[in-house]
């Protein structure tokens, strides 16, 4: 375990475009220029909705999507560049855990064999192997006879069990979790997010948190980082964060969650945007929300506004409510 | 407004009685009763497998081909779908009641515009001719909000965004002004700040066009946004239903309370243990004898090994299939 509190991840300028075949050619900039630290034991959450770069940014930082500049640094150590052995040493201190367990796991493998994979990889011995695939189904609340199963023989909320257990066969310090209880049933889910909890807490890990649902965000995340298009529009610890949002999009995005309360939901002010998410192809030159944003100035559909401290603890990127931006 | 029992006295738009739906010889919806009020919004609440949306499907006659209606009535204004012959049902389907689903993009045609699939009911039911079909069309699509409708009508689906393609669908159901509109999680495929409007839509053309609808979700929070009234279903059954407050103020099935329990919430304590529901949502063949909760119930005792009937809580319509409704305290 590194220091509790000490930078282990840190992401500098991040970009991820993607290159557009074809005669009309052009670039998806999928992530375009984000930076944030994961501190050491903590969970950091990258939240937004479809197509605004947070997966991409998971797969850049595992190796998944190259990266097109930027620096992503673990331990201090430049990782956005690596060659296919120090990616594979790499293994041992990041892993990922992604939505579908069913997809996630070979159908035919024995679920002792689908844990222990990463070991071999690794090169220890079968004797070590069995061992540790013991203590891990242990970690992870499965009996140890599950070993000999196959996947079909479980259920949703066992196999995202099971992946969890091969992420963590080789003792990582860092786990992105890529949406992990989405495809699970609702009486399910609150199972695995204890389990994830108590994980943290007994090994000391720190968790890259990927996710849609800001009910369950809140709940786990540490820090909150807001996507849009691309570019991070808010970010802050997740008590000040949810308490009192800052952008208007973070705005949106917690009050379009029905709260479980008919009661409180119907008191409740919502901010409905107008219009969908802007293609990545084509988007606004100013602000990337400016087209669905209900308090927009006039500079904000030529300045693109940077982070910016607000006096409710979070830091926006916004012309309105963190116009530090217009001085500069 | 309209007192609770008026309301119940009038006859319902549609009351199914003793649904029993058949796959392979096993029940895998095992008489269900629901009623769906004029202008009210039901929602039906379950986890995957409960049945919620084969009893959706079945409304219209649109089970796949391995399921069979064994069972029950299903009575849009008195007259029963169960039972009517095939030829009369297209009468009804997107006339008197339509449905929508989860996937829009899967539900349109990839090889028709949208335009022509909005009027396609109305010139099938109606008898309009393509002018006024199209002029209606386009009111439709204007009224559930699509931007620039006379180009919008003309493209195909793939050029539409989810949301979008959703709103058409919504358009194409509504379009005769049914009695009834099915929404099969209308938005789980969606992005919640398009969720939000969607929702907003269909609460406000529930208001415009008084239509009644029933909503089958697993979100407790669509739910709370939505329903006037809840059923809630596990193992093929509805364990509890009753008025939208009640249901989650006071609920009287341990299933229902725990499922309420077990979601994190926005407004909730942060980073504590959630509560859980123990073990996992068995499969159709593996559910217990009796009551289908009890493998996974804190309550549960012998009695539980027969079937409990859904019996009344009190007079507003509040009913609930537990042997211990006075226990539910101990889990609380």
């Amino acid at each position: 375990m590194t220091n509790p509190g000490s930078t282990l991840l840190s992401v500098r300028d991040l970009k991820i475009h993607f290159p557009i075949r074809g005669s009309q050619g052009g670039v998806v900039k999928a992530v375009d220029g984000i930076s944030f630290d994961i501190p050491s034991g903590r969970t950091v959450a990258l939240v937004g909705e479809s197509g605004c770069g947070k997966s991409t940014t998971a797969y850049g930082i595992i190796g998944l999507e190259p990266v097109t500049s930027g620096s992503i640094q673990f331990e201090g150590r430049e990782i956005a560049h690596l060659d296919k052995q120090s990616r594979r040493a790499l293994a041992t201190d990041i892993q990922i855990v992604f939505q579908d367990p069913s997809a996630a796991l070979n159908p035919k493998m024995a679920i002792g064999d689908s844990i222990g994979e990463p070991l071999v990889i690794q090169g220890w011995r079968r004797d070590e192997r069995k061992q540790r695939v013991r203590e891990l189904l242990d970690l992870v609340g499965l009996p140890e006879a599950y070993a000999e199963r196959t996947p079909n023989a479980l259920s949703g909320g066992q196999r995202q069990r099971v992946v969890i257990a091969r992420a963590l066969a080789l003792s990582p310090k860092l786990l992105v979790l890529d949406e992990p209880v989405s495809a699970l049933d609702v009486s399910i889910r609150s199972q695995i997010l204890n389990l994830l909890m108590e994980l943290q807490k007994e090994l000391g890990l720190s968790y890259l948190f990927i996710s849609h649902d800001l009910s369950v965000v809140r709940h786990l995340a540490d820090d909150v980082i807001v996507m849009y298009l691309g570019t991070v529009v808010e970010e802050g610890g997740a008590e000040a964060l949810f308490e009192a949002p800052q952008h208007p999009y973070t705005q949106a995005l917690i009050s379009a969650i029905p709260l479980p309360d008919p009661r409180a939901q119907r008191s409740r002010e919502r901010i409905i945007l107008k219009g969908d998410l802007p293609s990545p192809l084509n988007p606004p030159t100013g602000c990337p929300f400016v087209g669905r944003c209900p308090i927009r100035i006039e500079p904000c559909g030529t300045i693109r506004p940077s982070l910016q401290p607000v006096p409710s603890g979070t830091r926006a990127a916004c012309l309105v409510r963190a116009p530090a931006t217009l001085a500069a | 407004m309209m007192t609770e029992t008026a309301q119940r006295d009038e006859t319902p738009v549609l009351a199914i009685k003793d649904l029993r739906i058949q796959i392979g010889g096993l029940d895998v919806v095992d008489g269900v009763s629901l009623r769906a009020d004029r202008g009210r919004i039901l929602a039906v609440v379950g986890e995957s497998g409960c049945g919620k949306s084969l009893t959706a499907l079945s409304i219209l006659r649109l089970l796949p081909k391995a399921a069979r209606i064994a069972e029950g009535r299903i009575e849009l204004e008195g007259t029963d779908l169960a039972h009517l012959p095939e030829k009369d049902l297209e009468d009804i389907r997107g006339n008197q009641a339509s449905i929508i689903f989860q996937e829009p993009i899967a539900s349109l045609n990839p090889l028709m515009r949208v335009g022509a699939q909005v009027e396609e009911a109305l010139r099938l039911h109606r008898g309009l001719s393509h002018a006024e079909a199209q002029r209606e069309a386009l009111a439709m699509l204007v009224s559930v909000g699509i931007p620039d409708p006379q180009r919008r009508a003309r493209q195909y689906p793939f050029e539409l965004s989810g949301g979008m393609c959703q709103r058409v669908m919504i358009a194409a159901a509504l379009i005769c002004r049914p009695r009834l509109l099915i929404a099969d999680e209308p938005t789980t495929a969606l992005d919640v700040t398009i969720q939000a409007q969607i929702l907003d839509l269909m609460k406000r053309l529930r208001d415009e066009v008084g239509t009644s609808i029933i909503i089958i979700t697993h979100d407790m929070g669509v739910v709370a946004e939505m329903a006037d009234d809840v059923a809630v279903m596990y193992g093929g059954r509805v364990v509890e239903r009753g008025p939208v407050d009640t249901i989650f103020a006071a609920p009287a099935h341990p299933y229902t309370h725990l499922l309420l329990a077990t979601v994190p919430r926005l407004d909730g304590h942060r980073k504590s243990a959630l509560r859980t529901i123990e073990g996992i949502v068995p499969g159709v063949d593996q559910w217990p004898k009796g009551c289908r909760f009890r493998s996974r119930c804190p309550l549960a005792t012998d009695v539980c090994a027969r079937r409990p009937s859904l019996d009344p809580v009190d007079a507003t319509g509040h009913a609930a299939a537990c042997w211990h409704k006075d226990r539910l305290r101990e889990i609380a």
